[in-house]
């Protein structure tokens, strides 16, 4: 059997991966160590966030699955950052652990030109270069044109309670010991890198009294701009809060060295943005308390995720940690929480295309790339199955500019910069946030969607609408005047806002911060949807700090239009500093842009790659 | 950048020693080939060898030669400086037995250009070392000293860390919603520290106008209707005769320069065609540089005339002129009052005539004063210096401005956050931290790096 693209893994990056590609019309082959475990959540039970909340939105836009996934397995939605202005708000919504992975698996068996097969694979076939097919544990060959590694985890994993290291992935499940030796002999760099998961409470045995509940909002919200609403906000459920008590911080500051990662156990590196609570009490001793989240899992069990004390302490401590905590005195652990050891490879050796500098046609995305997080997993893994696909097709890959998306920034972080520690996107990781906003995903990336052909002419159509529906409004609201008349000024007295004086277009109202849309429909019927006057009023509002933003982004680009050529010999690049040359030499950026983000690579080392690059032209 | 570069580098003709400079890899070895005395290949660095000058076997001087070894040099490579005899002759003589043995005659500003692109100094001290070349006087001199030991430099990145911090904290902010426990960034707090830094920033700011008038000088303009006395004026701050005067309305078309030094301080003065409703071509083009030249200038010095009454073209004048910097000369005080300018309100006046020189003492005093040239002197060299760095702490001011604006008007945090990255970013620019085209384009304009 032989297949187009063969997806090694099966979790949020394989299932992107998989769907695009055989969305994309290839045979694709999805292979897993487990059928049951496609698209798990093995931490916590939500999608999105700061910044990772964008990425799903991104997704959508561009034809992925995750957001339309989300929305049907969601529990709880909220946008966060509300009292903060439109460039870092993004939603997070609580996710059924039992319905996202159905409703994925539901989608990937639907999917035609996708089967999916139950095998570990060992190793990668290579000649000449180019990957042509995997191998299996049982030695079985399926061949392929191209291979996208997307194995989480999984690879040498290893689990860590205390003292105790044990080879497995998360739940128990096999963890793969062979593929990543197989990727060092093909030259690859394995790095070890950590996370951590936290304990898991039966739900029946909170003192829910002691927390404090936090709802999700009251207007319903959705990932994917299809706006399907399946849970309205009445049926949603609640999270609570709780706080570490001084008598937890206690606990763990006399139990530190019998921690795996403070009694010397763990070789990997664990994400900085994710600490444990013992990293928490360690680092941030001057707090005095840590807010934890009591998150539910699911609908149809009682597991309670504790979110903010992921910890790799022994099982016994993890019992009087969390007994010290308010309303959890006598809770019942289901699951206690562990760290997991797992191999990644060197994201310095992928191009910007996340197909690999030293294989062809094998890409790679997710964990093994050196990120966390299933929405960071994801959109690599999208990218990753539209270029395989663009690349049998003959196409130039489609590469997400920083200024474009978040994917963008990710994977241009993961290429240029490397990582240390598990990779998490943050919103400050992007300088250009005001144009990445959570509502804008489709303005911004709904073209390359279907350039590429994941989004379909009767979704483009409805897309187009949109936009000229924008503009329109726009057209009106500028066009529109009203004057100081005594019935109006009262109007706008009350919203409350300053009287006006002179005549003024609605488009100027709306630019005062205390005038919403919804203001300005007192004094004309606006037909339109919600999404769509938000952007009228995000542009009035905004326009000038848009233009600035625009105006920083057109700096960078014209540094990424300045190419420099696919082998160029450093060596004979004059007076760079010798870390800027090293670093230049392993990266090899293809643009003066890129390689000025680069740490090491100065200014003047720029200049001077400039300078060589005028006189070689 | 792999060839040996060569320059005499004291000034030509004066002092009792001359020092020629060599730079390069093959420093050492070309000054060897022609040298009579110890094995220079293998003095130690940063040692003086006695010995000879010599081509074709002839000497051609008794010399001092310093031997610098890379990298611990101005321009990071191997650097040669031969102290020989002061005068034209023997300092050519040595010049041209380099060039001849493989060296390169060194552009203007090419040792600095290396230690440049060499990273041994950043963008300020390079621009540092072209202004003290070009320095026309001692203070500038001075200032652009100050600057080569990094103090301008360093200004600038401690500004840069107090916006830096506060950004971080916003940011936090931003990627924690819910993290209630992080001390969270008021708008007071912002408001705060932008008030603090536009402060800082507009200090610096005015300081440096002034380095700028130590540096390029005061630019004066002296504006006036046809045949009112402004050439004359002109000649006699001059002392020289180098605009034409002449009886003739219009005489005057082209806008010329000349140098005076007052304090210390130079003024450059720009007569100006004389300012008045006319048909012939070539003069119109003279009144609207004229009028373009009002803008540019930092002091105007409108030229009335005693003899004759106040006309159109003369409240014109003062119209165009009553925003700037200005002194009101009355020409001709020697013949009879005709001119009534009671109805303006004009501060500086000065009355002249070109027969004595009271008048044009007075003016100079009058400049003294409302540049306060006395008090310049006296402070320290920590400005910018140049019109580049100026612009762009200039724009990093605005930046501020706009994101105090922004907080006034309860914007949100992540609008104004931009108009805070952009200042720093600005400021980046001066010091050359923030990459950016302009510093690339700024250092082919200055260096001569061409093809």
């Amino acid at each position: 059997m032989k297949y187009e693209i063969i997806v090694v893994g099966g979790g949020h990056a394989g299932c992107e991966a998989a769907l695009a590609s055989a969305r994309k019309n290839h045979k694709t082959l999805l292979v897993t160590s487990n059928i049951k475990n496609i698209a798990d959540m093995p931490c916590n039970p939500s999608i999105g966030g700061p910044a990772k909340g964008i990425v799903v939105r991104e997704i959508d836009a561009l034809g992925g699955e995750m957001g339309r996934n989300a929305d049907k397995g969601a529990l709880q939605t909220k946008m966060l950052n509300t009292k903060k202005g439109p460039a870092v708000q993004a939603l997070r919504f609580q996710a059924d652990k039992i319905t996202y992975p159905k409703e994925m698996l539901k989608t990937l068996k639907t999917t035609e030109n996708l089967d999916i097969k139950e095998a570990m694979v060992e190793k990668l076939i290579v000649t000449d270069g180019k990957v042509i097919g995997v191998e299996l544990e049982d030695g079985n060959k399926i061949e392929s044109e191209a291979v996208i590694l997307t194995t989480g985890t999984y690879l040498k994993a290893v689990i860590l309670t205390g003292s105790t290291r044990k080879s497995s992935g998360p739940h128990g499940e096999k963890e793969s010991r062979f593929l990543s030796d197989n990727l060092k002999e093909l030259g690859f760099t394995i790095k070890r890198l950590k996370t951590g998961t936290p304990q898991r409470i039966d739900k029946n045995t909170i003192d829910y009294s002691k927390t404090q509940e936090e709802k999700g909002d009251s207007v319903p919200r959705t990932f994917s701009f299809d706006n399907i609403v399946y849970k309205e906000p009445k049926d949603q459920i609640a999270c609570h809060l709780i706080y570490t008590t001084p008598k937890t911080h206690e606990i763990i500051k006399e139990h530190l060295n019998e921690s795996s990662m403070y009694g010397g156990y763990v070789e990997g590196v664990g994400p900085r943005y994710c600490p444990s609570i013992e990293d928490k009490v360690v680092r941030f001793s001057d707090k005095e308390r840590h807010q934890l989240f009591l998150e539910p899992e699911s609908l149809y069990y009682d597991d309670i995720y504790l979110q903010g004390f992921s910890t790799s302490m022994p099982n016994e401590i993890q019992d009087i940690m969390v007994h010290s905590l308010p309303g959890l005195e006598h809770a019942k652990i289901l699951k206690y929480g562990y760290a997991i050891e797992y191999d990644a490879i060197d994201s310095k050796q992928l191009k910007r295309s996340l197909e690999t500098k030293i294989i062809e046609n094998l890409y790679t995305a997710g964990q093994i790339n050196g990120t966390s997080g299933y929405e960071e997993a994801a959109g690599q893994g999208l990218i990753a199955g539209i270029n395989a696909s663009l690349k049998l097709e003959g196409k130039a890959p489609l590469i997400l500019k920083r200024n474009e998306s978040y994917i963008g920034v990710l994977i241009d972080d993961l290429v240029t910069k490397g990582v240390k520690d598990p990779y998490r996107l943050l919103t400050s990781r992007a300088e250009y946030r005001l144009l990445l906003r959570n509502d804008n995903a489709d303005l911004r990336l709904r073209d390359y969607g279907y350039q590429v052909g994941l989004i379909s002419e009767k979704k483009y159509k409805e897309f187009t609408k949109k936009k000229e529906n924008i503009k329109a409004v726009i057209e009106i609201l500028k066009q529109t005047r009203i004057t100081p008349k005594k019935e109006i000024n009262e109007y706008i007295k009350q919203i409350p806002s300053t009287p006006l004086k002179d005549g003024i277009s609605l488009y100027d109202l709306l630019k005062r911060p205390e005038i919403s849309i919804e203001n300005i429909k007192h004094f004309l019927n606006l037909d339109y949807s919600r999404e769509e006057l938000e952007q009228v009023e995000i542009n009035a509002k905004y326009e000038g700090y848009i233009k600035k933003a625009n105006k920083e982004a057109e700096k960078m680009l014209a540094l990424e239009e300045k190419k420099i050529p696919e082998y160029i010999d450093y060596d004979k690049v004059p007076n760079l500093a010798s870390e800027a040359r090293q670093k230049l030499k392993e990266i090899r950026p293809t643009t003066i842009g890129q390689a000025s983000r680069i740490s090491g690579v100065n200014p003047a080392d720029i200049s001077i790659l400039m300078v060589y690059l005028r006189r070689n032209d | 950048m792999n060839d040996t570069i060569v320059a005499i580098s004291t000034a030509l003709g004066v002092g009792a020693i001359s020092i020629i400079r060599l730079s390069g890899k093959d420093a050492i070895k070309i000054v060897n080939n022609c040298f009579k005395g110890k094995d220079l290949t293998t003095a130690e660095s940063h040692t003086i060898n006695y010995g000879h000058i010599i081509d074709k076997n002839q000497i051609i001087d008794e010399v001092l030669i310093s031997v610098m070894k890379a990298p611990k040099t101005y321009t990071t490579e191997d650097v040669v400086e031969i102290n020989c005899h002061g005068g034209v002759i023997s300092t050519k003589r040595i010049l041209e037995t380099m060039l001849t043995h493989g060296a390169r005659l060194a552009e203007p500003g090419e040792f600095t250009k290396r230690a440049f692109l060499n990273g041994r100094i950043d963008l300020v001290k390079s621009e540092a070392v072209i202004d003290i070349i070009n320095s026309k006087n001692e203070e500038a001199n001075k200032i652009a000293l100050s600057q080569l030991n990094g103090s301008t430099s360093n200004m600038i990145k401690k500004f840069r860390n107090k916006l830096k911090q506060l950004l971080a904290s916003i940011e936090v902010n931003i990627d924690y919603p819910e993290y209630y426990d992080i001390e969270v960034v008021t708008k007071d707090n912002i408001r705060k520290s932008i008030k603090e830094m536009k402060m800082d920033l507009d200090k610096i700011i005015k300081e440096s106008k002034n380095t700028t008038l130590i540096k390029e000088g005061i630019k004066t303009v002296i504006v006036g209707r046809p045949n009112v006395g402004k050439s004359s004026i002109l000649n006699k701050l001059l002392e020289q005769d180098k605009a034409i005067v002449t009886n003739i309305a219009g005489t005057t078309r082209d806008i010329v320069e000349g140098e005076i030094c007052l304090d210390g301080i130079i003024l450059n003065i720009i007569d100006t065609a004389g300012i008045r409703s006319t048909n012939d071509i070539v003069e119109k083009i003279g009144v609207e540089k004229s009028l373009s030249m009002i803008d540019d200038a930092d002091l105007v010095v409108v030229v009335l005339n005693n003899n004759e009454e106040l006309t159109m073209d003369d409240e014109e004048i003062l119209e165009k002129t009553k925003r700037k910097q200005r002194i009101v000369v009355i020409n001709k005080n020697d013949l009879s009052k005709k001119l009534d300018i009671s109805k303006y309100n004009l501060k500086n006046i000065v009355e002249t005539n070109t027969n004595t020189v009271e008048g044009i003492k007075n003016l100079k005093e009058k400049i003294i004063e409302l540049f306060e040239l006395e008090n310049i002197k006296t402070k320290d060299y920590t400005y910018l210096t140049n019109a580049r760095q100026i612009s762009l702490a200039k724009k990093a001011y605005l930046s501020l401005k706009e994101a105090e604006t922004g907080i006034n008007n309860d914007l949100p945090i992540d609008m104004i956050e931009i108009d805070l990255k952009n200042t720093f970013d600005f400021l980046g620019e001066i010091i050359g931290e923030t990459y950016s085209e302009e510093i690339l384009d700024h250092l082919f304009a200055n260096f001569c790096v061409g093809k």
